[in-house]
């Protein structure tokens, strides 16, 4: 079985569409299961998939959690192209192919007994979702837990339901922000770095796991720097070309780091050097 | 291994392509085509550029008779192995839809059989270098690896250099030390022409037992080291590795990178003729009933805007971000990546450069405007063992 998997790491398995479900104006979610609707394989949160809709294309996209109902992969789309579009247009009971899971994911053993500051930015709310739901699940093991959050405007915030649940029932700080937005909004506006004073945890004894815009992440490290955490405890999610997933194309390559098997999740410390660099 | 050296006639050569042949395997070799020496297949001996020899520099590449036979008196061509090894184009699977539903059949791995006739000791690490990308990796590129076991290695080392070659500064030449079937060292003098050679493994053995030979004098075999001693000292250009990997990453933003981008054409050249460049994408080609579909891998360059292309816009937009990606990996990050330089010192991207932009000038002026401290330490390592 190794070995097939291992001939054919080019080329995507068959997955069924359990569900469709809509999140926001541009942005879906699908439940995929084996073709026998099986449950899908374990994954690392942080971790990602090439998904290919027939006949158009492939695309990488992060694992954003696990149906509890059916056993299936959730992944969380951006409308924002030829593929994704397809894959929009996908319904229950439809195939598409998939490779994967490829890629590092979120240290989240490594901040058990500390405390939590998750970041997100935008879509980057979906490849943490996975993470949340580990926390969630022993949150008895954690200490405080932050979840900051900003998007561009009140109706492109993702999975209220959800965020509603860790506030509620399990002890998540959650603080959300929007670039712009009408009178009807009483809550805060601005970019998603002007919360983290607004969050109570301890920086010395704090992780951090930063996804979204690359400038996003950028200003969010210096923020949490400035309040004290050390750098080698902050991790964020990079996001580069993607063809291969697994080391062969090149396109991905990021400093001496290849983002499909290196990443997408970096310690900071590890890449600071090329994050200021531009273009590279 | 390597045996005892023997001597093959030049008569007796076209014995050595035959038994390749019986064997089983393709011979692909270097032959006269489109101006330059290429590698295509070889039947005999007669196919090989004879009596041609090339003449090299910054952007240019000139055929040029020769007033012998000599059969291997030119240095390396436009051409590398990676053509048989990495091919240009190849199909990864191929899709048929059937209502909802649809099945992928992935391309069956490559069994041809090649015998590469005529491999320099630069090219071999080469081969090398890639071996550590397809076949020495977290993934295995199963149809690489099976071409590559099947190849069967005749290296011709090296009788002369060409001015824009430096595989002595890379520690990957002139001389072939193993990793080879066999190795022969062509040798003309006074009205004689022969090849000294040495099987480097027992499937080479094999082969040289079928063809008529004679054991090696040690005048021949002396012969033979001052062939390639004449090639170490015509290197037309050097390149000092000493600390280059800590050089060019901490020297993201020298001017030399303007200066660079305003000659290079991003044309893509240097990435296809370089022996170890290994990029490649992927082209999905649906027929118009929207049933049939295939996945084609294909080269791709650094030197696309397309390359880096995400949601929006292109990472690298600029020619000195792609130039310094490029001169970056190869002499840098590779080493971080694949504990070897990505340089063998063929010279190809100076010579087959539009506009003769040179890396070992690119380099030394790098180095010599370095504002940036080296650490000391690793000093000596350019990456190639």
């Amino acid at each position: 079985m190794e070995d097939i998997q291992r001939q054919n790491v080019m080329v995507p398995r068959p997955f069924l569409v359990h569900r469709v479900h809509k999140e926001t104006e541009d942005t879906f979610t699908l439940e995929l299961n084996g073709e026998d609707s099986a449950e899908s394989p374990p994954f690392i949160p942080g971790q990602f998939n090439m998904l290919y809709a027939f006949g158009i294309g492939e695309v990488p996209i992060s694992i954003s959690g696990r149906s509890e109902a059916s056993g299936g992969w959730l992944h969380t789309i951006r409308e924002v192209g030829t593929v994704t579009r397809a894959l929009h247009r996908m319904k229950r009971g439809g195939v598409l192919g998939l490779r994967g899971p490829f890629g590092t994911g979120w240290p989240i053993e490594e901040a058990r007994g500390n405390d939590i500051v998750f970041m997100a930015g935008g879509i980057g709310l979906a490849p943490l979702r996975p993470a949340l739901h580990v926390v969630q699940s022993m949150r008895d093991q954690f200490g405080e837990v932050a979840l900051l959050y900003g998007a561009r405007t009140p109706e492109s915030l993702l999975f209220e339901k959800e965020r509603e649940l860790w506030r509620a029932k399990f002890g998540v700080q959650v603080k959300v922000t929007v670039d712009a937005a009408g009178r009807e909004w009483k809550r805060n506006v601005g970019v998603v770095t002007n919360l983290v004073e607004r969050a109570s945890f301890d920086p010395a004894h704090t992780v951090a796991f930063i996804c979204g815009p690359e400038v996003m992440m950028r200003f969010s490290v210096v923020e949490l720097k400035q309040c004290g955490v050390p750098e080698d405890k902050i991790y964020i999610s990079m996001e580069r070309n993607m063809k291969c997933a697994v080391g062969f194309c090149g396109h991905c390559q990021f400093g001496p780091t290849f983002i499909c098997k290196d990443g997408p999740v970096y310690r900071y410390d590890r890449i600071r050097q090329f994050l200021n660099v531009r273009e590279v | 291994m390597t045996s005892e050296p023997r001597i093959i006639e030049r008569k007796a050569l076209d014995q050595l392509l035959e038994a390749l042949t019986q064997e089983g395997y393709q011979v692909v070799g270097p032959t006269l085509g489109d101006g330059a020496i290429v590698y295509g297949p070889v039947q005999a001996s007669e196919d090989f550029p004879v009596g041609w020899t090339d003449e090299q520099e910054g952007g240019v590449y000139r055929l040029k008779k020769r007033e012998d036979k000599a059969l291997f008196g030119y240095v390396v061509g436009p051409h590398s192995w990676k053509k048989y090894l990495h091919p240009p184009e190849r199909r990864l699977w191929t899709g048929q839809a059937s209502g909802t539903d649809f099945e992928l059949t992935p391309e069956p791995v490559e069994t041809a059989r090649f015998a590469f006739f005529g491999v320099r000791s630069c090219e071999l690490h080469a081969i090398e270098i890639q071996d550590r990308v397809f076949i020495h990796n977290d993934h295995v590129d199963e149809d690489y690896k099976a071409r590559r076991e099947n190849a069967f290695v005749v290296v011709v080392q090296c009788g002369q250099a060409g001015k824009t070659c430096f595989c002595v500064s890379m520690n990957t030449g002139p001389k072939a030390e193993s990793g080879y079937d066999l190795a022969l060292t062509e040798i003309l003098d006074e009205g004689r022409h022969f090849f000294h050679a040495v099987a480097g493994s027992p499937k080479g053995a094999a082969i040289l037992q079928q063809v008529e030979t004679r054991s090696a004098t040690s005048s021949d075999s002396a012969e033979a080291e001052e062939a390639v001693q004449k090639a170490r000292g015509q290197m037309g250009r050097t390149l000092n590795t000493k600390g280059v990997k800590e050089l060019l990453q901490e020297n993201p933003e020298h001017p030399r990178w303007d200066s660079v981008a305003e000659r290079c054409l991003s044309c893509a050249n240097c990435t296809m003729v370089c022996p170890t460049c290994f990029c490649s994408t992927v082209e999905d080609t649906t027929d118009l009933t929207g049933d049939h579909t295939e996945r084609w891998q294909k080269w791709d360059s650094c030197f696309t805007m397309d390359f880096s292309y995400l949601h929006g816009g292109s990472v690298r937009a600029s020619t000195k971000s792609r130039y310094r990606q490029w001169l970056t990996h190869k002499l840098s990050s590779w080493i971080d990546q694949f504990d070897s330089s990505g340089c063998v010192g063929c010279g190809r991207c100076v010579t087959w450069c539009p506009v003769g932009i040179d890396l070992t000038e690119e380099v030394r002026s790098i180095r010599e405007e370095n504002t940036v401290r080296l650490p000391s330490k690793r000093e000596a390592s350019n990456g190639n063992a």
